[in-house]
């Protein structure tokens, strides 16, 4: 068996044996996926637009922004890093694989809510499925390395608490996930510029679905790529394997970096 | 020097101001276990970590096996195998997989036959965190080992295990140094130290204050040799006093307890003396002073409590 396929399949099974990893893998997001597809279609029969994709993102984020920095925070602060660096894991490894496999977690959740969503609550169903696959994989990349950056960070588990909802709540409140971007007030429109589940929800809406979007969906995508990428560089920049061995004493504020994508995205839509 | 196969040469360390290790050199020979002793902060930890790569010394030369650990990580991990204090597993790893994928990661084959040696044979699928202190200890050094490293770095690996275990990773550690494996064992336990090791360097506030084989340092040191007589008649409780080199004397029970400065000239007299009285002597006990008399003698010596 090879370090890689190993190291995948230990961390996948933690995201089903370990009961929090199960719940912000599975039963969190399919939960909530459920409640919404019974009570707010049938409140809010306009959520169907909506549901497929907004689901979709909320079972991305719940894995990736609530479910993979803990561990890494609980890893490094345990020592667990340190044993790992002693036999030869490389800090890429650390990072990826842990991101891969709740990425895949993310997906299966996903899938299940592709292949539900029109049968079970009558979700209005994407024009364009290779693209709503496509727009998937980058959301789940994207968060998927927001979730590292943000364990990277972190100095304990109250601060990814404190990171986590930073980005999750708005996400949820002013990402498009719940109201359409274009129907909120053009102040939160440029508001929630700032915020990846905004990009996400374009892109699903203008590549998959084939609808007119407050913002381009193709800078969108190139949005989420770039953020994703540079999430990627900064964690291995600011990787640490021992909390109480600062080697490199860059300030976690560099993480603040990861907003120069969203920023430019913004002053491209003011400007376009 | 032959078989030298870890090598420290005015190796310094500081954290900001704080100087934890200041020019220390020692060598460690193939097949040996070597201690590194010293009250908490007085660099052990600092020492390892820099040797185990994990940290990285201001100026000096650390080398094990030729090789530097922090300029060429890659091959130091093969050649190491290192228990550490704490534990370093995810609690959800079971037995097995941690087998799996430490031996994944050093490009070996996982090495079943040393849990089988460690007990822990019955224990492969049960995860890390339901382990007790002695099999998650049992494990930490199977691990260190099924690479079959020619160095293990061992930093307290008795802390916390009951007389059994302890003698059981004892009698795994002396069968490691009979195969040519090389140890150096940090330890606060001093009577593990005594029994174990070849040779033990002393380590205080950053300084090695004394190295040797503990029967070196022992015989170093103004401790006392303890001499415990007990005759038939019992009448050396009555010529208390009456023998050379005795500083101190006492009666407990059946004994006459001596403390000498010579022992051989005080046990040729105490001998002389019973056989001149036609006494018959019973038991004669001889303990020369211990490691842990002479760490604390240097280290009280040295300020530290």
């Amino acid at each position: 068996m090879t370090a890689f396929s190993s190291h995948f399949l230990f961390e996948f099974k933690t995201g089903l044996r370990n009961s929090s990893a199960m719940l912000v893998n599975y039963l969190l997001p399919l939960g909530f996926y459920a409640a919404m597809g019974f009570v707010m279609v049938a409140i809010n029969p306009g959520f169907k637009d909506l549901l497929l994709p907004s689901m979709i993102v909320f079972a991305i984020m719940s894995s990736t922004i609530l479910g993979l920095p803990n561990p890494l925070v609980e890893y490094r602060e345990a020592g667990i890093f340190r044993s790992y660096k002693i036999n030869g894991v490389p800090a890429l490894s650390i990072l990826s694989i842990p991101a891969i496999s709740t990425i895949i977690h993310a997906l299966i959740v996903s899938g299940i809510i592709m292949l539900t969503a029109t049968p079970f609550f009558d979700a209005v169903a994407p024009q364009n499925w290779p693209a709503l696959v496509g727009v998937t994989l980058l959301t789940a990349f994207t968060f998927g390395t927001l979730g590292m950056l943000i364990g990277v960070i972190s100095s304990s588990a109250r601060s990814v608490v404190l990171w986590s909802q930073l980005i999750y709540l708005p996400s949820i409140l002013l990402g498009g996930l719940m109201i359409p971007t274009a129907m909120m007030p053009e102040s939160v429109q440029k508001l929630s510029g700032l915020i990846p589940s905004t990009y996400a929800m374009q892109a699903f809406f203008g590549l998959a679905f084939e609808q007119e979007t407050a913002f381009n969906p193709w800078l969108s995508v190139a949005t989420l790529l770039v953020s994703g990428i540079l999430a990627l560089v900064l964690s291995m920049y600011l990787f640490n394997w021992d909390s109480n061995n600062q080697t490199r004493k860059t300030s976690p504020l560099l993480a603040l970096l990861i907003l120069v994508p969203f920023i430019i995205a913004t002053l491209i839509d003011f400007v376009l | 020097m032959d078989n030298e196969i870890i090598s420290i040469k005015e190796f310094t360390k500081s954290y900001d101001d704080f100087v934890a290790v200041n020019k220390i050199n020692f060598s460690v020979k193939e097949g040996e276990i070597f201690g590194l002793l010293g009250p908490n902060g007085a660099g052990k930890t600092t020492t390892l970590e820099c040797l185990e790569g994990l940290r990285l010394p201001d100026s000096g030369e650390l080398h094990i096996l030729g090789v530097d650990p922090h300029r060429d990580p890659r091959k130091l991990r093969n050649i190491i195998g290192v228990q550490l204090q704490t534990s370093g597993l995810p609690d959800t790893m079971t037995v097995r997989e941690a087998m799996n994928f430490f031996s994944a990661y050093h490009a070996s084959p996982p090495n079943y036959e040393i849990l089988t040696r460690m007990g822990l044979d019955e224990k492969r699928d049960t995860q890390y965190h339901q382990l007790s202190t002695g099999q998650k200890r049992r494990l930490s050094l199977a691990l260190a080992i099924a690479h079959d490293p020619p160095v293990i770095i061992l930093d307290e690996p008795t802390a916390g295990l009951d007389v059994a275990s302890r003698s059981e990773l004892h009698g795994i550690m002396q069968e490691l140094r009979a195969g040519g494996t090389t140890i150096i064992l940090a330890t606060h336990d001093m009577a593990e130290a005594e029994k174990m090791t070849d040779r033990v360097a002393i380590l205080l506030r950053g300084q090695i204050v004394d190295s040797g084989s503990p029967r070196e340092l022992t015989s170093k040191g103004g401790g006392l040799t303890k001499i415990s007589v007990r005759t038939a008649a019992s009448l050396l409780h009555e010529h208390l006093g009456e023998f050379p080199a005795v500083t101190q004397q006492l009666i407990k029970e059946e004994y006459t307890i001596y403390y000498s400065t010579d022992p051989g000239a005080t046990v040729s007299a105490l001998l002389e003396f019973i056989k001149v009285q036609g006494d018959n002597l019973i038991d004669l006990r001889v303990e020369r002073p211990t490691l842990e008399e002479r760490f604390l003698e240097i280290t009280t010596a040295g300020g530290i409590q």
